[in-house]
């Protein structure tokens, strides 16, 4: 068939069609807070599913200590812990989500490496958590030391740092493992529970939640002795906003060393109101407007404590031995109670 | 001629009987020996599966939504409970429970006005408006934020309402994008023939997990910090550019098949080229080609299930979704895969028939 | 009355078409332009902005990660390139055997269509029906789902006479340990298909010059059984099986193929294999009826009328749309990645994750579909060309 008369029409309409996919120039990145600000909401990456650091409930109300660390900022930020929208992303997802400005901070169980730092133009606010990736083998299999795993199949996720941490160990004690890689880590765990894996491995906090949460029986799973490697793990910001990097990093810092002296999410208004400790009055910004410096008003602190409490306090509720994680605090201890969380002074 | 006797020849016998039961036993199940085997086996075999699967589906499957019935007839027998316990969370995935009456209404007026626009009768002018209408209407239930509906992220669509949105949206905006590319790919502008070629070719020749990828993970990085829009309509965008691809050679299969007199004769009559589309090429070849789109929206509806790859939750991930969360119930995954087969398989299977009965109706009218 | 002089078709003036066609053309062409640029420059912009690592040099960089299952040797410290590689004859492997099997199953299934046996029939059609209406991605799930729950663990696996083993761990059985004789074997094999093919040859020219018919199917495998025994008694008669036997984590000795591996190609098979019966169903019904009767009248038997008159025709018709049954098998392989086999989606998924470059990992999975499909494409034109009818 022969369309010979004149193609005006199609022409044009084709010319509308693509017009359509161009829109304005490229405009700048505005400033991170502004539009945080401007929008009255945080957005924040979360974990679609792990439960004790980002789980969202059958009414869609998410908790975790992953995502405690989105509503103090928030409250910091917005005065108010409840403006956060929760975006649920997988392991996948999450650089592009905050490379493409999808969220304003990623907050999901994502371990700090010198790659992820300086190739994926992300910058690390600080550590959250201080892990390590271990495994979880039924206890049927009389397996007690990850030494023993040899030329096992071994469940893991696709995206994380552990598939290489995986190859590593494996390499150096000659272990000849058969990784079996899923993009899911629903169909990661669904795996190992059916049987089809002698091993799962993540990190060790993540194996407690596996085991508490999804296993049937808790008890006929256990958790090998090894840590195979140091999976620190702490929210990231997009490079480029120094203002907000800043903003995020203090946010942290603030709940460790609120912790460290004693502001608690039940005395902060009254410790705001009569405290004479110079470091109190500095924190909840009775003394200096350390708010100030960082963009924000005096009160950021002592609001961020008021929402979810200190570092302590959303361990201890999210993650602690009292809940069915029960994780010890560990490494995650203060440092003058031997362990590593260490926060340079809010002065 | 003395002696010759009057011999009747004998009377021929009735001819053998070709209507009614019997016969067609005889002929279609018995004819010979080596058919009798075959249908002895065969029932054989098909009774042995039949009583295994009904006793396991049935007779010794449990209704109860209990995790420790369904534990203790493990095995032995199906747990439907599960279906029960989970049935809003397989159905409307994370879309939050006291408002779930919203995505039904919704996705039942959509299926209504996709069941209409199916119907000859109601080819008309109107439809368009009616779609958009209903769209409308759709997006206002499903999103709320207007009307006094509380707020629901598409973040937390899920389930039917979601494939049954993704299927329809992206064949109701593959449809007119297809038209355009299939005309285009038989324009005599060499430019356009070429652009078109590319398009449809490129899509044809990639799976749609990577054009998913592609919208999911890599789209984000094309536009500015914050200006990429959200997931669930990257991912829509992903699947009617690629659905456009398959159903613009299918509406090309249909222009090419318009007799050449008839472009001739309305060039004679001083019909312009968008004229003579509108008026008597499309008419005639989009009649001829609704088989064929039935069918691309078949296939569009089966490949929803592959946005589960990108963490929406549609039917398949719901599906995930309500059983990977609870330790009782995940060893039971196979009913909740039955039970979507079947969802999927009533959609499908009654939109091929009504594929072919319009077939059928296609082929009258050609006979004619 | 003055005669008008019929417009010139080459006249630049907006009036004439040439113009104004070109003028569109080059509209269009500028606009998809300027969009690509648009997308490109942005996306650079975002890359520079935030020091974020682009370009195809990671695939030179060592992987570091195992993977599963491997056609070639790979190590974790091998470069990206070669984690590449093992992903695309992953991705073959399984599209392959999976075209194979499909279109067995599928000619099987589209010839039952046309039983003398009712009951054959309708099996043919359900299970074409249920096959093809429900998602492939959705089937690919429950074979895994049957595979990994429902298969015993691999110490009580099943046993087929010692042989083969059936586990959580996947299918394995025996193979001929490697000596020097397996090869002879396989050459004598190979001289024996060599030899039949000639042998095809010469009955044929045979036929059709004297008229005698002389067996094309059993006398050819004949031959090829011969070679096969004769290269095989030459190398010494080798007996040796390697024979998997369990033990620890995994089966020792054999070899084996993944639960993953078996529920991507039997999804795959089972899905396309109920299109492709859909074709020959269509092609068979193509065929006029005149055919079969005159085939009847020259004294061909039912199952001869069918492999000598009807099927040769039907060919012509089925070739392309199953060529595209072909692609569509190959492409859907890439939703292996939900079952956890390690095709190039997987693979390409994993680097992704690893190094960060989103768009030159999508855009290698692209490539190799891309390439796939059009050599796909261009063999199967190639032997469409070969059946379709010679006119003289």
């Amino acid at each position: 068939m022969h369309m010979k008369i004149n193609n005006t029409k199609l022409a044009l309409a084709i010319v509308a069609a693509t017009s359509a996919l161009v829109v304005a120039g490229p405009a700048q990145a505005g400033k991170t807070l502004d539009a945080i600000k401007a929008r009255g909401e945080l957005v924040c990456g979360v974990n679609t599913g792990l439960a004790g650091f980002s789980a969202a409930d059958s009414q869609g109300k998410w908790s975790g200590l992953d995502v405690d660390v989105c509503r103090a900022i928030a409250a910091a930020v917005l005065s108010d812990g409840n403006k956060v929208k929760f975006v649920p992303l997988t392991a996948q997802q999450r650089f592009t989500a905050l490379q493409s400005g999808e969220i304003d901070i990623l907050s999901r169980n994502t371990t700090w490496t010198l790659t992820r730092d300086a190739s994926l133009g992300l910058s690390f606010v600080g550590i959250t958590y201080y892990d390590g990736q271990g495994f979880m083998v039924p206890v049927k299999t009389k397996v007690k030391s990850a030494k023993q795993l040899k030329n096992a199949t071994v469940c893991v996720q696709a995206g994380t740092t552990t598939e290489k941490n995986l190859t590593d160990y494996s390499r150096t004690n000659n272990l000849n493992v058969k990784p079996i890689v899923f993009e899911k880590q629903e169909a990661a765990t669904g795996a190992y529970f059916s049987g089809r894996c002698v091993a799962y491995t993540t990190d060790a906090s993540g194996l407690a939640s596996t085991r508490n949460k999804d296993a049937k029986d808790p008890k006929e799973h256990v958790i090998l002795p090894e840590l195979i490697s140091k999976e620190p793990l702490g929210p990231v910001v997009r490079r480029g906003d120094d203002e907000w990097f800043a903003i995020a990093k203090w946010v942290i810092y603030g709940l460790v060393e609120s912790e460290e002296y004693g502001i608690t999410q039940d005395n902060v208004d009254k410790l705001k109101a009569d405290s004479k400790d110079p470091v109190v009055m500095r924190i909840l910004g009775t003394s200096e407007d350390t708010g100030k410096l960082l963009g924000l008003d005096k009160d950021w602190m002592a609001r961020a404590v008021k929402t979810v409490g200190n570092y302590g306090e959303i361990f201890e509720r999210n993650v602690g031995p009292k809940t069915s994680l029960a994780l010890p605090r560990g490494i995650n201890a203060q440092w003058n109670k031997g362990g590593l969380m260490y926060a340079p002074p809010v002065r | 001629m003395a002696g010759s006797v009057f011999l009747p020849i004998p009377a021929r016998p009735a001819p053998v009987k070709t209507e009614g039961v019997l016969p067609w036993m005889r002929a279609n199940l018995f004819g010979n020996w080596v058919n009798s085997l075959v249908t002895a086996l065969i029932a054989v075999a098909i009774g042995y599966a039949a009583s295994a699967f009904l006793s396991w589906g049935l007779v010794n499957a449990v209704f109860a939504p209990s995790a420790d019935q369904c534990q203790a007839a493990r095995g032995s027998g199906a747990c439907w409970g599960v279906i029960v316990e989970k049935f809003r969370i397989i159905i409307f995935g994370r879309y939050p429970y006291a408002e779930q009456w919203r995505p039904e209404i919704g996705t039942i007026l959509l299926l209504g006005l996709l069941i209409m626009s199916c119907i000859r009768r109601f080819w008309k002018p109107w439809l368009v408006p009616a779609w958009i209408v209903v769209l409308f209407a759709f997006f206002s239930l499903m999103g709320g934020g207007r009307l006094g509906l509380s707020d629901v992220g598409s973040d937390q669509w899920g389930g039917l309402p979601l494939t049954i949105m993704l299927a329809t949206l992206s064949i109701v905006f593959a449809y007119p994008l297809a038209i355009l590319v299939a005309l285009g790919r038989m324009s005599t502008l060499p430019a356009i023939r070429s652009l078109c070629i590319i398009y449809v070719e490129l899509i044809r020749g990639v799976p749609l997990i990577s054009v998913l990828f592609m919208a999911s993970f890599m789209f984000p990085l094309f536009l500015p910090v914050g200006k990429s829009p959200d997931v669930l309509l990257r991912v829509l965008v992903g699947i009617t550019l690629f659905s456009a691809a398959y159903l613009a050679e299918v509406v090309r299969g249909g222009l090419q098949a318009i007799p050449k007199g008839q472009v001739e004769s309305s060039q004679s009559l001083g019909l312009t080229y968008w004229q003579t589309q509108r008026k008597i090429v499309l008419p005639q070849a989009l009649a001829m080609v609704v088989p064929g789109i039935v069918n691309s929206f078949i296939a569009i509806f089966k490949d929803t299930s592959l946005v589960t790859i990108v963490s929406l939750y549609e039917l398949t991930g719901a599906m995930g979704l309500a059983l990977n969360s609870e330790a009782d119930w995940r060893p039971f995954k196979i009913e909740g895969y039955l039970f979507i087969t079947l969802i999927y398989f009533v959609f499908c299977f009654s939109m091929s028939r009504y594929s072919l009965w319009i077939e059928h109706q296609v082929g009258r009218s050609k006979t004619r | 009355m003055t005669e008008r002089a019929p417009p010139r078709k080459r006249a630049w003036t907006w009036r004439s078409q040439a113009l104004r066609g070109l003028v569109y053309q080059l509209v269009a062409v500028s606009l998809i332009a300027l969009a690509v640029w648009y997308l490109a420059q942005s996306t650079l912009a975002n890359m520079a902005a935030r020091g974020i690592q682009s370009g195809f040099g990671f695939l030179l960089q060592p992987a570091g990660f195992d993977i599963g299952e491997s056609l070639i040797p790979y190590d974790a410290l091998d470069p990206y390139w070669k984690a590449y590689a093992v992903g695309v004859l992953n991705t073959l492997r399984v599209a392959v055997v999976g075209i194979i099997f499909a279109t067995l199953l599928g000619t099987i299934l589209g010839v039952g269509r046309f039983s003398a046996n009712a009951i054959v029939r309708g099996l043919c059609y359900a299970y074409v029906e249920v096959f093809r209406n429900v998602p492939v991605l959705l089937q690919l799930l429950m074979w895994y789902l049957l595979f990994a729950d429902i298969l015993p663990p691999i110490t009580e696996a099943v046993s087929v006479g010692g042989l083969f083993f059936l586990s959580k761990n996947g299918l394995s059985f025996p193979v001929p340990v490697w000596v020097p004789g397996v090869g002879m074997a396989l050459l004598g094999t190979l001289a024996g298909v060599v030899a039949a093919w000639f042998y095809r040859r010469w009955a044929i020219a045979k036929f059709e010059a004297t008229g005698q018919i002389r067996s094309l199917f059993w006398v050819p495998i004949a031959i090829v059984v011969a070679g096969e025994l004769l290269g095989w008694i030459a190398g010494g008669a080798p007996t040796a099986w390697d024979i998997p036997k369990p033990g620890g984590f995994v089966m020792q000795g054999g070899a084996s193929a993944t639960p993953e591996f078996l529920a991507v190609l039997l999804g795959l098979v089972l899905y396309t294999s109920a299109f492709i019966a859909e074709v020959v169903r269509a092609g068979i019904a193509s065929v006029a009826h005149g055919q079969v009767e005159a085939a009847g009248s020259l004294g061909l038997s039912k199952p001869q009328s069918m492999r000598l008159v009807i099927l040769p025709q039907a060919l012509r018709v089925i070739i392309p749309p199953v060529t595209s049954q072909y692609l569509n098998l190959t492409k859907n392989s890439s939703l292996a990645v939900a079952v956890g086999y390690p095709d190039v989606v997987s693979i390409a998924n994993t680097s992704l994750n690893q190094t960060g470059r989103a768009v030159e990992c999508i855009a290698l999975i692209m490539a190799v579909y891309l390439t796939t499909s059009l050599a796909t494409s261009a063999f199967m034109n190639w032997y469409n060309r070969h059946a379709a009818i010679k006119e003289r």
